[in-house]
């Protein structure tokens, strides 16, 4: 791509006529244009294969096929179930009777077997018991139960089970999706919008109809305070000071190629370290947020400090001149002129860092947040940072190793929540930048 | 288009010596950027510093204010003594200094604030206003000195960078004699600005002699000629000469100045 004039030599040519060597050129930018076309239509398209595959697979575990029982019992009855050696299967018993006569009532007749009726809600009699034990005073009145129906029958309405396929097992037979049907058809079994996944827990590996994020998401909160409250002011501090105060030698030298290879480092190694320092060496609780958020600051500050840097370096000198020249000293120089103007690109450089750390599972595996059932939410701030808790791509993964194909579902929905709070976290972080950049 | 400023220029009568340089050597790393330099700068005068490109009149501005300070490799060495204090002494603060010795620099480099916080800020980092409305007097008599005043007294809240570049180089000569100074270091000040913006900028540093003592670095050989009362002639880091400007530029006693300033050298 040599662009050297042809020298006087050549002959007179009209300016209308274009010449060989022009011709190459524009060709030659022609074809570069267009293979930057392609390479952007090659990454759209592969954006757009990823958010439909997301969305379709993740949206179904937003809904929730559930059956609803109008459901009463009696103080006999609880008498009884209660004193019954097996009492989950005496309520069991009474649901399914229930269950019958109502059908009965819509003049529906399907014969089915008490199995069925575990094969498609799974163990109802525990869940029933548990509930009149804690509300004795709804003995006697009548209660709706919204029960979630098994995952395969989850699955048959979603379309993951069909009829076809479905193989006679002791999760699903074949004779049980007409029940299913009946059901449906009468209103029993309705489709609904799955606050629960949301909002809920993670549950054991065999009720993926009950499993939610809400608990994990918590976590991940929890865990991006930490993060962002120590690696933020350390980073930028570290930065400022390397840029603006540290006399150039070989020791920062050493540390600014320290700091450029700690960013490239595998965030597993910070896994391992924070496993040996955080947990065994002082003993921080395991599982915990506060340890998570730890090691993911580490992982963190290298991308802060280098773009804090960067962004520093960008401030033309005679910003800095201008405040020397007034009388300012070099304290007041880096705060009132240099930080604000680098602001925006600290925060671009700490928004890339927080994404990363929010989506990081490795290190979590190690310090115990992955294969973590988190079943409760924690009780206050503190409880927050130290209970033992799962974070978002941790439950994901846990969930995408699981057996059961409904659990799969979930990881897809778990993926669709994990990035609209890096979306929320983006667009916080594009407001503050605006006001930033108004400010000037 | 354009003429020389039609202000009465007085001559220097008997003034007093503000700045005392005495063997001033300046060494970047192992470079001797300026070699014995001694030279009295003048109160209440205009001092301008000629040379050619790299003579070294800037770094020697520079050590003026301690701006050099801020290079790490940069070194000066011998005495130089601002009415009598040196500003080199490890007692001295350079922050304090430059509050004393304001400084003009070659690209109009206003703070991206309003025009208001421009002026403001230098008073208001020393304490200089006790409340908004001295603060007011302050930043008013900054902007009548830096000849602006009536240009942007409608809009001080707009932002500073948003000025013409002949204003905004106004501005920072506000800016820069809004702390009181008494001495104006100018580094190549109109060098960035068109004939008009010179000729507003030069009739300025004519008036700021009533107060200051201020030190011009000028490529322009006119325009140290038409604003300076004292001329120093720079060359590879020497001082060839400094005298009064009519005589620099009528009668130098040095060759190397005159094959100068008739261009043949530079």
């Amino acid at each position: 791509m040599t662009d050297i004039s042809m020298g006087g030599s050549a002959p007179k040519s009209s300016l209308t006529t274009v010449d060989a060597r022009t011709r190459k050129r524009n060709a030659a930018e022609k074809r570069f244009r267009a293979y930057g076309l392609t390479a952007i239509a090659i990454g759209l398209l592969f954006l757009i294969v990823l958010a439909v595959s997301i969305i379709r697979s993740g949206v179904p575990a937003f809904t929730q096929t559930e059956v609803h029982i109008d459901f009463t019992i009696t103080q006999e009855q609880f008498d009884d179930a209660e004193s019954q050696m097996l009492k989950t299967s005496a309520y069991q018993k009474l649901f399914i009777a229930a269950l019958q006569s109502q059908l009965e009532d819509r003049g529906l007749e399907v014969s089915f077997d008490p199995a069925a009726i575990e094969r498609l809600l799974g163990k109802t009699g525990g869940t029933i018991r548990e509930y009149y034990r804690e509300n004795p005073d709804q003995i006697g009145t009548p209660v709706r139960f919204e029960l979630a129906a098994s995952s395969r029958v989850d699955g048959y309405f979603k379309g993951r089970v069909s009829r076809d396929t479905v193989v006679d097992s002791r999760f699903l037979m074949v004779s049980d999706l007409d029940l299913v049907d009946a059901l449906h058809d009468v209103g029993i079994i309705t489709q609904a919008f799955n606050w629960n996944f949301i909002t809920g827990s993670d549950t054991g590996v065999d009720n993926p109809g009950g499993a939610g994020i809400g608990v994990s998401v918590i976590g991940s909160f929890f865990m991006m305070l930490v993060v962002l409250v120590l690696s933020l002011p350390i980073g930028v501090a570290a930065s400022i000071y390397l840029e603006e105060f540290a006399p150039q030698n070989w020791f920062t030298d050493l540390i600014e190629v320290n700091i450029s290879n700690l960013a490239a480092v595998p965030s597993i190694v910070f896994g391992i370290l924070g496993l040996a320092v955080f947990i065994q060496f002082m003993h921080l609780p395991q599982s915990a947020p506060l340890v998570g958020g730890l090691v993911l600051t580490l992982m963190t500050l290298p991308t802060i400090i280098i773009s804090t840097r960067a962004s520093l370096k960008a401030v033309p000198p005679s910003i800095r001149e201008a405040a020397l020249g007034v009388g300012a000293s070099k304290m007041q120089t880096v705060f009132h002129h240099v930080l604000p103007l680098a602001a925006p690109g600290i925060l671009t450089g700490t928004i890339i860092g927080l994404a990363q750390a929010l989506g990081e599972t490795a290190p979590l595996l190690l310090i115990g947040m992955v294969g973590f059932i988190a079943r409760a939410y924690p009780e206050g701030v503190v409880s927050g940072f130290v209970d033992p808790n799962s974070a978002m791509p941790a439950q994901i993964y846990t969930w995408a190793a699981r057996a059961d194909a409904g659990f799969y579902e979930k990881a897809w929905g778990g993926i669709i929540i994990l990035l609209i709070f890096l979306l929320t976290m983006n667009i916080i972080a594009i407001i503050l930048r605006r006001r930033f950049e108004r400010r000037w | 288009m354009y003429d020389a400023p039609h202000y009465t220029r007085q001559e220097t009568g008997v003034t007093d010596v503000k700045i005392k340089a005495q063997d001033v050597q300046v060494y970047y790393g192992d470079n001797h950027a300026i070699k014995d330099v001694t030279v009295d700068i003048q109160d209440k005068t205009v001092t301008a510093f000629i040379g050619p490109s790299g003579c070294g009149k800037s770094t020697f501005l520079r050590c003026l204010n301690r701006m050099n300070d801020t290079i790490d490799i940069c070194r000066v060495e011998g005495d130089i003594r601002i009415d009598g204090d040196d500003i080199y002494d490890k007692r001295v603060d350079p922050v304090q200094l430059r509050a004393k010795v304001g400084m003009v620099f070659q690209k109009p480099n206003p703070f991206p604030k309003s025009i208001y916080d421009n002026i403001a800020y230098g008073p208001r980092i020393h304490g200089m206003a006790r409340n908004k409305a001295e603060m007011d007097d302050i930043v008013e008599r900054a902007l009548r000195r830096g000849a602006i005043w009536d240009e942007v007294k409608d809009r001080l809240q707009a932002p500073g960078t948003g000025l013409s570049g002949g204003q905004q180089q106004r501005l920072c000569i506000a800016r820069a004699v809004a702390t009181e100074p008494e001495v104006l270091l100018m580094d190549e000040p109109c060098s960035a600005l068109d004939p008009i913006a010179t000729a507003q900028v030069e009739e300025l540093i004519d008036e700021l002699r009533q107060n200051y003592a201020v030190v011009i670095v000028t490529h322009s050989m006119q325009q140290a000629a038409r604003v300076s009362q004292k001329t120093a002639f720079f060359h590879l880091g020497n001082l060839v000469e400094y005298d009064d400007t009519s005589k620099i530029f009528t009668n130098p006693e040095d060759s190397r100045t005159e094959s100068y300033i008739t261009g043949r050298i530079g």
